[in-house]
């Protein structure tokens, strides 16, 4: 899960890392007072989980209280790479004498936190990791001794920091240390970090990431999860314990188990189709749960066919074959389905399946069959 | 001979009166594996589908000697678990539970690299060493022994694979599922070292998916310590970045952990990859 720029930076205070003292505005009016408020020149900044926001027109500079209301109005409504704006957040505009990148992230590879810093913030840190990867101070933290003073003072040199801004510059990495720690974030960063005019550190752009198998115990965070920001199916999908993902081809895909989920989309890539979705139907294959999954499916108007791909290994396949017939007498699907099921008591499920005699649903016997008769059906339809 | 699990494993199960735990046991015993009790706090005494039950693992374990522990218990106590294991010395830990948070899991690799225990999983399916023994959910009938070691991070695509093969009379060593999150107890490169000592294991099936450097790490690892075949098959060629696709551990990040950057890294090491699953027992 997210957050957005706004929320980062709020939480990031909360730890002691001094951020403008901006406010966010959901209406152009709003961004108007705000700008009085907190006096111009001010940045306006669009609120949207993904990137490039910069690009596309979302961030601009007012003079005025006049000009920020114009600027917020011609921002809010805007879409980004899909995200629509709903939220704008106004900042003090500040004096940038130079932009550093500091973060925290997990290290998949060393299983261990990882806090990083660069002299050559404002740019993307992957894009610096690929050009001048020498130019990224790096240090793994020991998770039971947590950041070290040493360790904050290896990177402040690395990253050749004026000394009289060591002290703040520690303030701030061990606030985002401890911020990170007790959000249960995956990532946790401030890019950039500049120094401002006054000669003082200021953390103007942030983004964090919660690992989503924490959430139970960060309730607050949950709170802040933007549902607007995502497809509606993929807020629907959760709530009923599925894992849903949507993609741009016409293979709507139902499958259980999210390796299995994912040869299958490769699968209907690799015999000329391309895939409407991941969706992982979890164990056993329930008639409520399958009518759930097709009807999130069947929204989806660039579905052309249905693809069910079961394996049966604890679950017994005929057991899964009546959930798919249940749903069915649930759903009204008019679109060309192909089941395959496999394991567990095949010969009956398909047996079953065969009984039913459903005019628009074929069954297969392998994956590729079935890849194949689902590409053919979609392209036929 | 297999790895991990055997004849010789003497199974304790941590979470044996849960609604999975005991569905499990009874699985795992019905296929003959030696279960010598379980452990769930405050019902030690009671007796579940014949086996003692223990409020500790550390009591547990001075009845029973076992050797090996499997986790059910849900995601919030499971990290509990894991130690409480590893304090009482089980030497091989496997849990099945879904969403342990990383942070935990970061803390439970740092206590392992000093302990001589070792952890398969989390998330994971577990192991199943055909006709001998079969620790966690892997449905056992659809394995038979025979001499393919399969190693993988997914769950229902490693049944699907290990299924096909058995069809094709491959019959396998030890079927090994490491799990599907980002941090775990158990690599790639582990099994495929316990593969390469393995003598009865000749050829190795690799199953991978998006997300992390594993798999190009197994790639370089089998390319100069391997004597043995692999074949390998990535999952996840038509994932979208920055989309978790199921798994935890199953995502692109930061342009990282695409398929096509594995299956490159692969064949440049000289390993056949399958287009598909239903390839992999052709390419053996």
């Amino acid at each position: 899960m997210n957050l957005h720029e706004y929320q980062s930076k709020f939480r990031f205070a909360d730890y002691g890392i001094p951020i403008p003292k901006g406010k966010v505005a959901h209406t152009a009016e709003e961004a108007y007072t705000i700008a009085k408020d907190i006096g111009p020149p001010v940045v306006i900044k669009a609120q949207v989980l993904t990137g490039g926001r910069g690009k596309a027109g979302g961030v601009k500079l007012a003079r005025t209280p006049e000009e920020a209301q114009q600027c917020a109005s011609t921002i809010l409504g805007m879409d980004i790479n899909g995200h629509e704006v709903l939220k704008v957040l106004l900042d003090p505009a500040s004096d940038i004498q130079a932009e550093i990148y500091l973060g925290v992230t997990n290290d998949r590879a060393a299983r261990k936190p990882l806090i990083m810093a660069s002299a050559e913030g404002g740019m993307d840190i992957e894009t610096v990791n690929r050009l001048t990867p020498e130019k990224i101070i790096r240090e793994h933290v020991d998770p039971f001794l947590g950041l070290r003073d040493y360790q904050i003072r290896n990177l402040a040199y690395g990253i050749e920091l004026p000394r009289e801004l060591w002290k703040q510059f520690a303030t701030i990495a061990k606030g985002l240390y401890r911020c990170y720690i007790a959000s249960d974030a995956t990532l946790a960063e401030i890019n950039p970090l500049i120094i401002d005019g006054s000669g003082n550190l200021l953390a103007v752009d942030g983004k964090m990431s919660i690992d989503d198998s924490a959430l139970y115990r960060q309730p607050e965070l949950v709170e802040m999860r933007d549902t607007s920001a995502e497809p509606a199916a993929e807020t629907e999908a959760r709530a009923a314990g599925l894992s849903y993902v949507k993609l741009d081809g016409e293979i709507g895909c139902m499958v259980n188990g999210a390796g299995l989920a994912m040869a299958t989309m490769d699968m209907t890539k690799l015999f000329g189709g391309s895939p409407a979705n991941f969706l992982d139907i979890g164990g056993g294959a329930q008639a409520d749960k399958v009518a759930v999954a097709l009807r999130i499916i069947l929204a989806d108007p660039n579905v052309k066919a249905v693809l069910f791909n079961i394996f049966g290994g604890i679950t017994r396949v005929d057991e899964v074959a009546k959930g798919i017939l249940d749903a069915l007498a649930e759903v009204q699907v008019d679109l060309p389905m192909v089941v395959r099921l496999v394991g567990t008591n095949e010969e009956e499920g398909r047996r079953l399946i065969e009984e039913a005699a459903i005019p628009n649903m074929v069954s297969a016997a392998t994956l590729a069959d079935a890849a194949r008769k689902a590409v053919a059906a979609a392209q036929a339809s | 001979m297999a790895i991990f699990v055997d004849k010789n494993t003497k199974l304790l199960v941590q979470g044996i009166t849960g609604r999975e735990g005991q569905f499990h046991t009874e699985q795992m015993i019905e296929y003959g594996t030696h279960v010598v009790g379980g452990v769930t706090p405050g019902k030690g005494g009671e007796w579940v589908l014949g086996k003692p039950v223990f409020d500790t693992v550390k009591a547990a374990y001075e009845s029973t000697g076992a050797n090996t522990s499997v986790i059910y218990v849900p995601a919030r106590f499971a990290t509990d678990a894991i130690y409480e294991a590893l304090d009482a010395g089980i030497e091989l830990i496997v849990c099945i539970t879904e969403g342990i948070p990383v942070l935990d899991m970061m803390k439970v690799r740092a206590r392992l690299d000093q302990s001589s225990s070792r952890l398969v999983g989390p998330n994971c399916p577990g192991l199943l060493t055909p006709g001998q023994a079969k620790v966690g959910i892997m449905p056992g009938h659809i394995a038979m022994p025979g001499n393919v070691g399969v190693v993988s991070r997914s769950g229902t695509l490693t049944y699907e694979v290990v299924y096909a093969l058995t069809q094709r009379r491959i019959g396998q060593t030890t079927c090994v599922g490491i799990g599907g999150d980002p941090v775990n107890g158990t690599n790639f490169i582990d099994v495929l070292q316990m593969f390469e000592d393995d003598p009865e294991t000749e050829k190795i099936v690799l199953i991978g998916e998006i997300g992390g450097t594993d798999e190009e790490k197994a790639a370089n690892f089998i390319a100069n310590n391997m004597t043995k075949p692999v074949v390998a098959f990535i999952a996840g060629q038509t994932a979208p970045p920055g989309k978790r696709m199921g798994h935890a551990g199953a995502i692109v990040e930061g342009g990282s952990g695409t398929a096509a950057d594995k299956i490159a890294a692969l064949n440049a090491a000289g390993i056949k990859v399958a287009e598909h699953p239903e390839q992999i027992p052709e390419l053996l």
